[in-house]
């Protein structure tokens, strides 16, 4: 077997494990699917008379939803790393002819599989109650790879949370990546927002990304924005990786 | 028996802040055999397992297995050696059965092959029953067990045990004693730390007794075992003025040995060294009565290992 394949063999089983333990712990999905859902719900009923159905702001709204989810869904992945190093299972694999790094690969690809499927159902929720997107076949492809993106970055993010907390914090931890699209261009326009707001909400990585998927999803022109975008999935993805592997060679239980 | 050693270790150090945990460890364990590492809470049995088994670098010195050394060659070491930690190394939202499984699949034993593998080893550490449920539900015992089955998913070269039966009840031990004995004779080298003497005594044909960092004795448990007086006779007295007259006439009777005569001034017992016990009893008695006093009591004291290790250890401690 060449190393390539081993690695590729060893991070199979890793992810299967991980997979296991998403489908024990399907509470975790379930939370990350209910607050965008029932955001959708308030616009479309609770809000229904006021915002014109079938239209603008369920249009407007739904890339931030998407990106709510995907950010707390990949911020899962800070607990589950933080109690694989508690259970000292990660030691058992270090003393194994394994390379570490393929626990952190499993729960990576893991991460990326749960959250591709929630924001598929968050999808398919959007479109029955109204959201009616304007994309090329193109534009399509450019939605699904910023999400990706996004999804990577935030899940080495919390990759590298996982490594650095207890079990406990990385979990309080991932109640900020609730909070965090409500400061942003995710709802409503930084502009409307007290100034001292603004200028946090302009330059936080929600916003690009916001401002992007949007484009890319309702047929605008994303300029310049979309490679703003890019920059900060890459720049956050880089930094939690780069900072995980280095953390992860000299952690112990 | 082959001749090569399984593990070498000179002069390994560790420290942690600044504070010695490791002093100059200086072992060899010849290929095939089980080697039981002694020594009490904080002795450093536990930092010496996590270096030979590649989770740990040493600040000094040099250790081997299977004669690749540890720190350079971490890989190559990996595929010899196995290892059940101290503290337990399971995957808790998986089932036992997964977690073998998965453990097996890590080995490349391939899927059918994995799934029968943990099902042998899920009845030889009686786990069957136990098998399909998430093994947060275990108890502590269970979960100790299915960390020893997940060390011999594949036949090491070498194994470590870290205090594998601290926590397990007496049928259990028997299971891992067992196993242990049986690892063995297939030829696999058997590394093991414990508190408990008499499992050393079962288990291993040499013991080496670690204690705050140092080797402090090292043998076989009949060569640790003559380290210490062989046993006791205790004589035991009712009222102060008998014990006090007592005391002097055996010292007097005990002649040179009088080293060997220890005394309780609370519960009036004189405590006499000896090897010879029969001999002691029939002496000792003759003079006091000769003396014109009696024992109200008279027991003969067998050391335990126990004693050894209490031995060893406070002779340490009183250097220090
Ligand atoms: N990671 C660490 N950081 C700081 N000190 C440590 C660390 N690991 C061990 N020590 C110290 O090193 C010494 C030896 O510890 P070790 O765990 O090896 O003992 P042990 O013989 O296994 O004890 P026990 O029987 O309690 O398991 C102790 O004084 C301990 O406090
Ligand atoms: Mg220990």
């Amino acid at each position: 077997m060449t190393a390539v394949s081993l690695y590729v063999a060893h991070a199979g089983t890793m992810v299967r494990r991980e997979l296991i333990r998403t489908l024990r712990t399907v509470d975790s999905i379930v939370i990350s699917l209910m607050v965008p859902v029932g955001i959708l719900f308030a616009f479309v009923w609770v809000f229904g008379g006021a915002i014109q159905s079938g239209g603008g702001y369920v249009n407007y709204v739904m890339p931030g939803l998407l990106l709510m989810c995907a950010a707390f869904g990949s911020s899962q992945t800070a607990v589950s790393v933080a109690q694989d190093i508690k259970s000292g299972v990660v030691d058992r694999f270090r003393t194994m002819p394994i390379a570490g790094s393929t626990v952190l690969a499993g729960h990576v690809v893991a991460s990326t599989l749960r959250n591709l499927a929630t924001s598929a159902v968050l999808l398919g929720c959007a479109v029955l109650l109204g959201f009616s997107p304007q994309a090329t076949w193109g534009s399509a492809l450019a939605a699904v790879a910023l999400l990706l993106a996004f999804i990577l970055a935030f899940t080495w993010l919390s990759t590298l949370a996982g490594l650095l907390l207890s079990p406990e914090a990385a979990s309080g931890l991932t109640s900020i990546t609730i909070f965090l699209p409500y400061v942003s261009s995710a709802f409503v326009r930084p502009e409307t927002m007290p100034s001292w707001l603004q200028g946090f909400a302009e330059h936080q990585p929600f916003t690009p990304v916001t401002e992007a998927l949007r484009a890319f999803l309702l047929g605008g022109d994303a300029g310049a924005t979309g490679w703003i975008a890019v920059a900060w999935c890459v720049g956050l993805g880089l930094a939690g990786w780069v900072g995980s592997a280095v953390i992860f060679r000299g952690r112990r239980s | 028996m082959k001749t090569e050693l399984a593990i070498g270790v000179s002069r390994l150090r560790k420290s942690f802040g600044g504070k010695a945990a490791l002093a100059d460890i200086d072992l060899s364990v010849p290929a095939g055999s089980v080697f039981a590492l002694l020594g009490p809470n904080g002795a450093g049995k536990s930092t010496l397992v996590a270096i030979l088994t590649t989770l740990l670098r040493a600040d000094g010195g040099t250790a081997t297995v299977g004669g690749l050394d540890v720190g350079r060659q971490a890989a190559a070491v990996r595929n010899l050696l196995s290892v059940t930690s101290q503290a337990s190394a399971v995957d808790e939202f998986l089932t036992g059965r997964e977690n073998l499984t998965m453990i097996g699949r890590l080995h490349l034993l391939g899927g059918a092959k994995a799934i029968s593998r943990a099902d042998k080893l899920l009845r030889d550490f009686d786990l069957h029953g136990a098998a399909d449920r998430k093994v947060s539900t275990y108890s502590g015992g269970m979960v100790r067990r299915l960390d020893l089955a997940m060390s011999l998913v594949r036949r090491p070269e070498v194994l470590f045990l870290d205090e594998p039966t601290t926590g397990l009840d007496p049928r259990s031990r028997l299971a891992v004693w067992n196993a242990v004995r049986g690892l063995s004779k297939q030829g696999v080298t058997v590394f093991l730390t414990t508190q408990y003497l008499e499992e050393a005594d079962q288990l291993a044909d040499s013991i080496a007794v670690l204690n705050d960092g140092r080797i402090v004795a090292q043998g076989t448990a009949d060569e640790l075992k003559r380290l210490v007086p062989a046993g006791h006779v205790e004589f035991g007295f009712q009222d102060p003025q008998d014990f006090g007259k007592a005391l002097t006439l055996i010292r007097a009777e005990r002649g040179n040995a009088g080293n060997n005569v220890n005394k309780d001034d609370e519960f009036l017992t004189v405590r006499v060294a000896t090897t010879d016990s029969a001999a002691v009893i029939t002496s000792v008695v003759a003079s006091l009565s000769a003396g014109g006093c009696t024992a109200s009591s008279i027991a003969i004291i067998k050391p335990t290992l126990d004693d050894v290790f209490l031995a060893l250890t406070a002779k340490q401690e009183a250097k220090q």
